[in-house]
């Protein structure tokens, strides 16, 4: 008896857990992975690169300067320890592009790149980022969009 | 053509020493040898140094009697009797089960023996203390304490360094083993060696703790930082403090 009714608070609080972790999950839009892409916009919509170069410019929003070099010749101080992103649009597909912002740890486990659209699998986030990505869908598309125009 | 030869095999050996030597050599740099020579020229003339400014206020409080006990350090402590101590903590302090760093000890001081009220985290008082202290370490090699009761803590302190963390899911070895030296931003990433704490941090404009510090890097990777009291702080600094064994103290330091 005593064992059942442990087992049920159990099954109970998993249930509440698991329907948290959806609850958290359904901010995020669903997506397929296709090889090492994913081929379709996230928002169903071609995203703007002119908001996508602000986007990646902005030290506080896409942090991409931080660690990456980038043709942005108006930001000093870029970062030098990943690629250089000049070039990226003629290196990857928009597809190859989007699942390396969204979630880069699907391609190498190890990889030190933040993932820009991933909820789970993350530990002691600061409270006011917490149910957050990095970027919004909505976001990722621009910088998508940026990215591809980098073709040299 | 044999004289050729035997030139280019002394040659071959010669640069096979070299390369070992080089191979052997501390690969370990401190924050002072990563900053340009007008920081360094700051930290090392001490009338220059901003961090010398606490180490006075310290020195004065080191003889203020303190508490219902009404005893100041002094009184229990020779002068220069601190002599290697910022380069040894955190310890297991006697009776204790559990190691403190530098700070804790002062605190336990003034409730034991003074008698008196802990100061706060971050307070003037215990920046200007901790920083006489520090400086009294200055020169002398990073060691700490043989004390096997420790290997658990630091350990602890490991796994902290190595686990990821916050929205940018990124750990303290991301940057501080694998990415030294490198642009983050614009600033050169250091190889996060505590030899000069508390450090005069231009960016704060003030004196702070390697608790302050390591806050900062939490925040930057929008990570919950550690409550103010919480041991992971202790425990990650005897990994750090183990990790710079041997490197020269140069507290209390100038950072940029």
């Amino acid at each position: 008896m005593r064992i059942a009714l442990f087992l049920a608070a159990v099954f109970a609080a998993a249930v509440a857990l698991t329907a948290l972790g959806v609850s958290a999950q359904e901010s995020l839009r669903s997506y397929v992975i296709v090889g090492d892409a994913i081929p379709d916009s996230l928002t169903g919509e071609a995203g703007d690169a002119a908001r996508g170069r602000a986007i990646v410019a902005n030290r506080s929003v896409g942090l991409c300067l931080l660690c990456h070099r980038a043709p942005i010749p108006e930001e000093r101080f870029q970062g030098d320890l990943a690629p250089d992103l000049a070039g990226a649009g003629a290196r990857w597909s928009e597809g190859q592009l989007r699942l390396r912002l969204v979630d880069a740890s699907r391609l190498n486990a190890d990889t030190i790149m933040p993932p820009y659209y991933r909820l789970d699998h993350l530990q002691r986030v600061a409270r006011n980022f917490a149910g957050k990505p990095i970027l919004t869908a909505r976001q990722i598309e621009d910088v998508v969009a940026y990215l591809a125009s980098l073709k040299e | 053509m044999r004289k050729l030869s035997v030139a280019l095999g002394l040659a071959t050996v010669f640069l096979a020493s070299l390369a070992m030597a080089q191979a052997g050599k501390d690969q370990r740099r401190s924050g002072y040898q990563d900053m340009g020579p007008t920081l360094q020229k700051m930290q090392d003339d001490d009338t220059a140094n901003p961090a010398m400014l606490y180490v006075q206020a310290g020195e004065a409080l080191w003889t203020q009697k303190a508490g219902a006990a009404d005893k100041s350090c002094a009184d229990c402590h020779s002068a220069g009797s601190m002599k290697g101590v910022a380069a040894r903590y955190p310890a297991i302090p006697p009776g204790g089960d559990r190691p403190v760093d530098l700070e804790g000890r002062i605190n336990l001081c003034r409730t034991e023996h003074q008698k008196a009220a802990p100061f706060g985290a971050e307070s003037e008082q215990m920046l200007d203390l901790s920083a006489y202290v520090a400086l009294q370490s200055r020169g002398m090699p990073i060691a700490p304490p043989n004390d096997p009761r420790l290997a658990a803590f630091r350990m602890h302190g490991g796994q902290l360094f190595k686990g990821r963390e916050g929205q940018l899911n990124l750990s303290c070895a991301n940057c501080h083993d694998d990415n030294a030296g490198k642009k983050l931003g614009g600033a050169t990433i250091p190889q996060a060696h505590p030899t000069g704490y508390p450090i005069y941090r231009l960016e704060w404009q003030a004196l702070g703790s390697l608790k302050r510090r390591l806050r900062n890097c939490m925040i930057g990777m929008r990570a919950e930082p550690f409550d103010e009291d919480s041991e992971d702080y202790i425990d990650l600094e005897l990994y750090l403090m183990d990790r710079a064994r041997g490197m020269t103290m140069d507290a209390p330091a100038v950072r940029p």
